[in-house]
């Protein structure tokens, strides 16, 4: 029952989302996307990491071969994203299986170690020897000469672009002014937020099954588990392979938000980036990965634009000496140098706050409430 | 033969960094047991203490000198260094010697460095999860490396090295080969200064009593500490000389390749997997992985065997054999060459 209600208050917020940021200036669908699009990438990393405690470094490799699949089916078939989405899924998965069946044969530092370095090695691999699949340096982008055997010719001389039976990706369907805000609602961001609100269902039934249940002995004592007759490897390839796949999903996104993918997207400091999601959020919660991926890309987009300007504007009310001292100091962190907050933010997390923000709000709560107290007196009675 | 040789010494090049860093990784899970994401960044900021003093040593009195002019008719600006100025000739050999200098500045600022890291941060880590240890030093790494692309920009920044070994020189004919190789002099030195380094971390710990004592906890650190010795300052100590061993070969590879801000993070992945294929917690593991792997790479990208591997019907491997060498001995045999049994073997 709280499930349901939670499910419901997301996909409530998810779907209204293009009016509730319009206060905060990210409304714009390319954004939104991208919210949602790291959103499924993050809920799948955290069924792995959240989970079962194993730390991948290479889920980058996923959801770069993810877009490559789904850049196949543009070139080949239809810029119907429906064939695209699931053969990126499909790709992400038989590759996950592959590689988590080796990487899984050992735990631990190793396991993280092994998954770096082949995030590593595909990354590589796309860029030298897989050219005529990746098209190298360059990456993999739509031509006019492709084939697209189910949409026949187009139009002379433009490049089709992507679509759901006809409704086209990038076409804004409503474009209302509500409250002074200048709204865009379009279809890209409603497939990708339908998309999310299922991912984040199936994360709910996961973490609420018997095998969601095994996942979590594994993380907390998996010597116990091995002891007790459970052979652990069968549930955590599972979670290994699940991950995979939305991160496969969202590398297919990614591809129909716009139709080009390349290596970049599948080096290890991608996979990097997710890790920092999902940590920052609070791993294992459910919507700490969600939360993660919105702020890091939302702090990502606007953090990156504010520059030297700005901050004079900013700080303009004080003594001229006062503005200037402060824009020195507040300079660095943001435009070209937001990812230094991201990273100052990520250890702050890790070392105070090891739950992530969904814990600090949590405790906070807990705080507010008397709860805290309370515990405490039940202790000691 | 030339062409072997020639790989062979790129391949000794590459392996020389690798086995530095890696080393220094080894040291510290070996101590303290504890996966330093960030000993990628303290490589990087060595390499960055060479570039800041060259920028110093540059700093230069202008003076206009209204005898002359330039080209475009103006008076003509003399610049002069004022180590110059101040040192006379031995100014001018200090700017040309940039790097050997600040290899020797390194030492002292990265032990500083790396005591401080261990003391204010991963100190706080000893009783989490190896992945929290993982994840706060990946943190750190971005951090570092944010800081330094404040400081210096994205651009890579070349240091000159010391006139003496800037050209190539001919290392056939100092084997007293029939054929001429023309190898970078200062990747010749880079090589030797690296085996030097090595050399002395080993020595430190085979012949000095501080040494032995940290050997000992490395066996069994609860022992040592009953018997009344603070292993805990040495291990700090210890976690010191790692990152100045990074921040040594960072120095000097500044001379190798321009420094860039994100040179450790591509070293790290490299380093790691050296480590991995050494064996965890082995130094003389760390070290022949790092030359072999180097080697390894270097050979596999030789043209006589690309066409080789392609004549059987393989794809080409130069690009992915170091990781592909890591998976097979991860699976064949998860100690690694040299690593200890038991260790870290789940």
């Amino acid at each position: 029952m709280k499930d349901r209600l939670t499910l419901l208050l997301f996909a409530a917020v998810v779907l209204a989302a293009p009016l509730l940021f319009a206060p905060t200036g990210a409304a714009y669908p390319d954004l939104l996307q991208r919210f949602a699009i790291y959103g499924i990438f993050a809920i799948g990393f955290n069924i792995l990491f959240g989970l079962t405690g194993y730390l991948s470094f290479g889920h980058a490799a996923f959801l770069g071969v993810g877009s490559y699949a789904a850049m196949w089916m543009f070139k080949l078939l239809t810029m119907n994203i429906i064939p695209a989405l699931l053969l990126s899924v499909i790709v992400a998965g038989l590759f996950s299986l592959l590689i988590g069946y080796v990487s899984l044969r050992r735990s631990g530092i190793y396991f993280s170690i092994l998954t770096l370095a082949f995030a590593q090695m595909s990354y590589n691999l796309a860029y030298s020897v897989l050219t005529p699949l990746t098209n190298g340096e360059t990456g993999l982008q739509l031509r006019l000469d492709d084939p697209r055997i189910l949409d026949g010719a187009s139009e002379a001389g433009t490049l089709p672009s992507t679509n759901l039976f006809g409704f086209d990706m990038k076409e804004v369907f409503w474009n209302p002014n509500i409250l002074g805000y200048d709204l865009q609602f379009n279809w890209g961001y409603y497939v990708c937020a339908v998309l999310l609100i299922l991912s984040f269902w199936i994360s709910i039934r996961i973490f609420r099954s018997p095998f969601g249940l095994m996942l979590r002995a594994i993380k907390t004592n998996q010597t116990r588990l091995n002891y007790t007759g459970v052979n652990s490897r069968p549930y955590t390839l599972a979670a290994f392979v699940i991950s995979g796949m939305f991160a496969g999903l969202a590398g297919g996104l990614l591809a129909t938000m716009d139709p080009l993918a390349g290596a970049e997207r599948m080096q290890w400091t991608v996979g990097g980036e997710v890790v920092l999601m999902v940590v920052l959020g609070g791993s294992g919660t459910l919507i700490g990965p969600v939360l993660g991926a919105v702020f890091i890309r939302y702090f990502n987009s606007v953090l990156s634009q504010i520059n030297e300007q700005t901050l004079h504007g900013w700080f303009s009310f004080g003594p001229d000496w006062l503005t200037n001292g402060l824009v020195v100091i507040v300079e660095p962190f943001v435009g070209k140098g937001w990812e230094l907050t991201l990273g100052a933010l990520f250890m702050i997390v890790v070392i105070f706050l090891p739950g992530g923000l969904v814990d600090g709000a949590r405790r906070i709560g807990r705080t507010l409430t008397g709860a805290n107290r309370r515990a405490a007196k039940a202790e000691a009675a | 033969m030339d062409a072997i040789l020639l790989q062979l010494l790129n391949g000794l090049d590459k392996g020389s960094a690798y086995a530095l860093i890696a080393l220094g990784l080894t040291l510290i899970f070996g101590t303290l047991g504890v996966v330093n994401f960030a000993h990628g960044a303290l490589f990087m900021i060595g390499a960055f203490v060479a570039v800041t003093l060259s920028k110093l040593m540059e700093i230069s009195k202008v003076v206009i000198d209204p005898t002359k002019v330039d080209f475009l008719g103006n008076p003509a600006k003399i610049k002069t260094p004022y180590v110059t100025e101040w040192f006379g000739s031995f100014g001018d050999w200090m700017i040309d010697y940039t790097i050997p200098i600040a290899v020797l500045l390194s030492i002292p600022i990265m032990i500083l460095i790396g005591v401080i890291m261990e003391r204010g941060l991963i100190r706080l880590f000893y009783n989490r999860p190896h992945a929290d240890q993982i994840l706060v030093t990946f943190g750190l790494a971005i951090v570092l490396q944010e800081i330094i692309k404040i400081f210096f920009g994205s651009e890579a920044i070349s240091v000159s090295v010391p006139a003496a070994f800037a050209g190539p020189v001919d290392v056939g004919a100092f084997l007293g080969l029939d054929f001429s190789i023309f190898y970078p002099a200062w990747r010749l030195v880079y090589i030797a200064f690296s085996i030097v380094v090595l050399g002395a971390v080993f020595a430190f710990l085979r012949f000095t009593t501080f040494g032995m004592v940290v050997r000992a906890g490395m066996a069994d650190r609860e022992t040592v500490g009953l018997l009344g010795i603070n292993i805990n300052k040495r291990f700090t100590i210890m976690f010191g000389v790692a990152a100045a061993v990074a921040g040594l070969a960072g120095a000097m590879y500044a001379g190798v390749n321009k420094p860039v801000f994100h040179m450790g993070m591509d070293f790290l992945v490299l380093s790691f997997v050296v480590v991995v294929v050494g064996g965890m917690g082995s130094l003389p593991g760390a070290v022949a992985a790092g030359f072999l792997l180097g080697i390894l790479e270097a050979l596999a990208s030789m043209p006589l065997i690309k066409d080789a591997i392609a004549s059987i019907g393989l794809p080409s491997i130069d690009q992915i054999i170091i990781y592909l060498v890591a998976v097979i001995v991860l699976l064949v045999r998860p100690r690694g060459l040299m690593g200890k049994a038991g260790v870290m073997e789940d």
